[in-house]
């Protein structure tokens, strides 16, 4: 089944290096999509119609352009058009950060348009001035909603970095068919098992952190 | 008896619309005063208005003398004064039950938390809830919820309270235990002001009745008379939605 050449030579540490190369990117923009995602889902709460417009052009960018179009317009065509050199790795980070902040930005609005009006004015009512309602009431449970979904986030991205292979980023779906290519004589087979090996690794890197937001979800429901 | 809230003239619009027109009415320290009226008639407003929820077009409320609304940038210092319990179920979702009873008397009074905690089990004990006060509110029914909310009211010693349709969403065989309480605290010669549909009950606690409709005030008297004896056609009217007669 071609399982054996994961065991020759380094072949398996080169997986684990490629996925923690994948691990790194969705981290690093998860945490850029967190940040910059609340500061403009809370932008978008305002209602002012010129955030509003922009921000739905954004959103429907988003949304219709594959990232892999995205990778490459900032990995190939930025470099041409600006002449700054960006690093693959650098492009990879922009773009899924790009598509991190606007799905963040739109579950914040959707957890702060979820509150009920009546939280905000039972808390007015007991004397809270605005601030302390959005310190004791409001913003504990926007982030009870919200990191369930935002951990669904990162699960996504990891399973999206599959795609930076494309711009020359060697991670552990590009060291996969390395390893396939390399033993094309000895191994024909190999294809099955190495990618059953990722698989694995894949379903390893993400089920625990699913299995987590399913955890705080329970924990947390209203 | 000294007046302890006095409404003058007011006046409230929502755009073009208006929804009360020059209401003015003087409570008494320890008076129930029942507000009844059909639905849109503006009640439900008409409390808002006074703890300053609603902005107001002119008139004036005064607690003790000093005006609450318009907002003289101090009306959180009145609000804690004013206690209100609403039609749904407003509980903070994310805090068990002696927690909701605690966060406003130590973050808005400052109060000590050991002698928070006391008097929050103390009241939680005279509703029958002690059981429930490390659960959450999604853990408790309807009927246990708005009397934790009436709780929540009283544990920030209010000088007057407000009801707004506290039993209206909830099952009917919750109703009772929620008007228990109120009647209790009428009992204890609480200032209240209720809105409420279950006319039973107004006749019950009322000491004085006030009839609204289309954002007037149309009648102001005791309950025996406006529930026997109604001056006005409109009142009768009123009356007759609730009876059923073949």
């Amino acid at each position: 089944m071609g399982i054996e050449v994961i065991f020759k030579g380094r072949n398996l540490i080169r997986l684990m290096e490629g996925l923690l190369v994948a691990m790194k990117i969705s981290l690093l923009s998860v945490v850029i999509s967190i940040v910059l995602g609340i500061i403009l889902g809370m932008l978008m709460t305002l209602k002012k119609p010129g955030i509003t417009f922009i921000s739905r052009i954004y959103l429907e960018i988003v949304r219709i352009m594959p990232q892999m179009v995205l990778l490459f317009i900032v990995y190939f065509g930025f470099a041409k058009m600006t002449g700054i050199n960006l690093s693959a790795e650098a492009s990879a980070v922009i773009v899924f950060s790009f598509w991190g902040t606007a799905e963040m930005a739109d579950l914040v609005r959707g957890c702060m348009a979820s509150i009920p009006k009546i939280q905000y004015e039972s808390s007015t009512a007991l004397g809270f001035t605005r601030l302390q309602t959005y310190v004791h009431v409001i913003i504990p449970q926007i982030i009870r909603r919200l990191i369930p979904l935002s951990i669904n986030l990162i699960t996504r991205m990891i399973k999206t970095t599959s795609l930076v292979m494309m711009i020359g980023i060697v991670e552990v779906l590009k060291v996969g068919q390395q390893i396939i290519e390399a033993n094309r004589k000895s191994a024909p087979n190999a294809a099955f098992g190495v990618f059953a090996v990722i698989f694995l690794l894949y379903f390893l890197a993400c089920w625990p952190i699913s299995h987590f937001s399913k955890y705080l979800e329970k924990k947390w429901e209203n | 008896m000294d007046e302890i809230l006095k409404i003058e003239h007011l006046n409230k619009k929502f755009d073009d619309l208006t929804v009360l027109e020059d209401i003015s009415l003087e409570v008494k320290k320890g008076e129930v005063v029942v507000v009844v009226g059909p639905s849109g008639c503006g009640k439900s407003t008409f409390l808002r208005c006074i703890n300053g929820l609603e902005t107001i077009q002119d008139g004036k409320i005064l607690l003790d003398g000093e005006t609450v609304n318009p907002p003289l940038g101090n009306i959180k210092n009145y609000r804690e004064k004013i206690g209100m319990v609403f039609q749904s179920y407003d509980l903070f979702p994310h805090k068990t039950i002696i927690e909701n009873l605690m966060l406003a008397p130590l973050k808005v009074q400052k109060r000590n938390k050991v002698e928070v905690r006391k008097e929050a089990e103390e009241l939680l004990e005279k509703v029958g809830l002690s059981s429930k006060k490390d659960n959450y509110p999604r853990q408790l029914s309807g009927g246990q919820k708005q009397r934790v909310a009436i709780v929540r009211a009283l544990i920030m010693h209010p000088e007057v309270l407000l009801f707004d349709e506290v039993t209206a969403a909830l099952d009917p065989e919750m109703v009772r235990e929620v008007l228990d309480v109120i009647m209790e605290l009428a009992r204890q010669n609480r200032t209240m002001l209720i809105v409420t549909h279950e006319m039973a009950f107004a006749k019950a606690v009322a000491d004085r009745v006030i009839f609204m409709d289309g954002g007037v005030i149309v009648e102001d008297t005791d309950p025996k008379s406006f529930f026997e004896n109604p001056a006005t056609e409109r009142a009768k009217k009123f009356l007759s939605t609730f009876e059923y007669n073949e």
